[in-house]
């Protein structure tokens, strides 16, 4: 198996505030990794890290390393590392002021591509791995901000795909989504780790189980285990994943 | 035996009450501004003639004052919305650590500064300035401290109301943007900036309307003329002032012409937001 990400003895601070605490582990090439845990455990945070987005909170601070085939994304700068993992977030957030073309676009267009055809192949591309294409094909010029909630989030996957990352970050993708909308997510989620390689961040158990070959628990900044999703589920290593997974609390 | 008020009732009852309470209130906060707007337009309209808005005051008319007006607020709106604006993002963006507390302190006092005082400020620095060489004293009444003076008055409030402006923008849009391996400063010019398009020609057109109707600083710097136009270096007249003088003038027909005047105004002042309002909505539309 091949290791795309490896997170060693990673910490990240808000303020004086510790929220993630000495954690390591590796993330296969893809293959999707599901992080579950409680709230406030520190899940967000770590994927955060990921693309060094955490630092962009007023204060924040990490120590330790993130080596992205082996290289330390804290020795390179910001911008390069985010255009190779790229992240979703809970809430759908399509740029408002952008139409549907322009919003798959924007990624290239704000890193400097110019020529028509290049983005017009990017947001057809990016649109069709997204499942959106047969949806907004004919609209392309509205707003981002007429679509549904499920669509607009993978409006927004099709714009972090248009980058072409390698590593894709999900943080809580579904988590503002109904039944329906989250299957097609899900659906998606399992399509793109053909080409990518993925973290999703999840509260729903279930869902880790459905879309994961890898799931890491988190309890209080802690890694408390990582494992193969199906073992991590069936025979937890640790106690206190197995109260977690059984809905003793969380 | 009484019987008892049920609660529904007296919800009902409550719910009633406060709405006329809201439309009472809303009807006495729109009465001045009624009054003004229909007060200026009967006792306007009246006066108004072709040949009061091509003449100038010194034939009459206001012809010089609509140029004048026109002048120093393009000017003003030249210096003052990219100052405004830069230290709206400045602030917005910047501004969370010391010298961004410091810069919102005292563009929050400027803000507050009595216009008359700025005007006087204008003066003395225009004065004071020409006497040591830079400049001219002549210039203490021209277009330029008028403009000086206007500019001082709309930075401070475009400055405030842009980072307002700003500060909505969801971080969620930032981080987006900045998660799609977009640099900071493209992210703020390309994706910040416009979301928060219109709320900031809202308020670049709030403080030019401050500033269109400000009389008492131009009072010492702008001056007033009876001619059209002549030059930067050279006093200017404007709308405001020539209400001012008119209104307190001892003339009945410019007493009378006078509404006129304040009528012009408000149209011009109604006539620019509808313009840029437009503007924003087709190029909204357009994209």
């Amino acid at each position: 198996m091949a290791i795309k990400l490896s997170v060693e003895s990673l910490s990240a601070w808000y303020g004086e505030k510790l929220a993630i605490q000495d954690i390591t582990m590796d993330i296969e090439d893809r293959m999707v990794t599901a992080v579950i845990g409680p709230s406030g455990c520190g899940k967000s945070t770590l994927i955060r890290c990921l693309n060094r987005m955490h630092e962009t909170i007023p204060k924040a601070r990490v120590e330790g390393k993130v080596l992205l085939q082996g290289e330390d994304i804290y020795a390179a700068s910001p911008v390069s590392v985010r255009r190779r993992i790229g992240m979703v977030f809970q809430k759908a957030n399509p740029f408002p002021t952008m139409s549907i073309y322009d919003n798959v676009a924007a990624g290239l267009r704000l890193n400097g591509v110019r020529n028509r055809d290049e983005l017009d192949k990017a947001v057809l591309g990016s649109l069709k791995q997204a499942a959106l294409w047969d949806e907004v094909k004919d609209s392309l010029d509205e707003s981002g901000a007429s679509l549904s909630g499920g669509q607009q989030q993978r409006l927004c996957i099709a714009r972090a795909l248009a980058v072409k990352p390698e590593v894709l970050l999900m943080d809580e993708p579904c988590s503002a989504l109904d039944p329906i909308a989250t299957a097609k997510i899900e659906d998606l989620i399992f399509d793109l780790k053909k080409d990518f390689t993925l973290v999703v961040v999840t509260h729903n158990m279930q869902q880790a189980a459905r879309v994961s070959e890898t799931t890491a628990f988190m309890y209080l900044g802690k890694l408390i285990e990582v494992n193969n999703t199906r073992e991590l589920f069936e025979r937890p290593r640790e106690a206190l994943t197995e109260s977690y997974i059984t809905g003793r609390f969380g | 035996m009484k019987l008892p008020v049920d609660r529904d009732t007296r919800r009902r009852w409550i719910d009633v009450a406060m709405g006329v309470a809201a439309f009472v209130c809303v009807v006495i906060a729109i009465i001045p501004l009624g009054s003004i707007l229909l007060e200026a337009s009967i006792r306007g309209l009246r006066s108004l003639s072709p040949a009061l808005l091509t003449s100038t005051t010194g034939g009459g008319g206001i012809g010089n004052a609509i140029q004048g007006t026109l002048i120093l607020i393009l000017l003003s709106a030249l210096v003052s919305l990219p100052v405004g604006i830069l230290t709206g993002i400045y602030l917005a963006e910047f501004g969370k650590n010391r010298l961004g507390a410091a810069v919102r302190f005292f563009v929050e006092v400027m803000t507050q500064v009595p216009s008359m005082v700025v005007g006087i400020f204008v003066y003395s620095l225009v004065l004071e300035l020409g006497l040591i060489g830079l400049g001219s004293p002549r210039l203490v009444f021209s277009t330029i401290s008028g403009v000086l003076a206007l500019s001082t008055i709309m930075v401070p409030f475009v400055a405030r109301t842009s980072e307002e402006a700003l500060r909505l923008v969801p971080i969620a849009v930032r981080e987006s943007s900045l998660a799609l391996g977009i640099p900071r400063y493209r992210t703020i010019l390309r994706v910040v900036v416009p979301s928060a398009s219109s709320a900031l020609v809202t308020g670049g057109l709030l403080g030019i309307a401050r500033v269109a109707g400000e009389t008492a600083p131009l009072l010492v710097t702008a001056f007033g003329s009876n001619d059209w136009f002549r030059g930067l270096d050279q006093p200017i007249e404007s709308l405001p002032h020539t209400i001012y003088v008119w209104a307190t003038g001892p003339y009945v027909a410019q007493n009378q012409a006078a509404w006129g005047v304040s009528l012009v105004l408000v149209v011009m002042m109604l006539g620019l937001s509808i313009v840029s309002r437009v503007v924003i909505r087709l190029r909204s539309v357009s994209r």
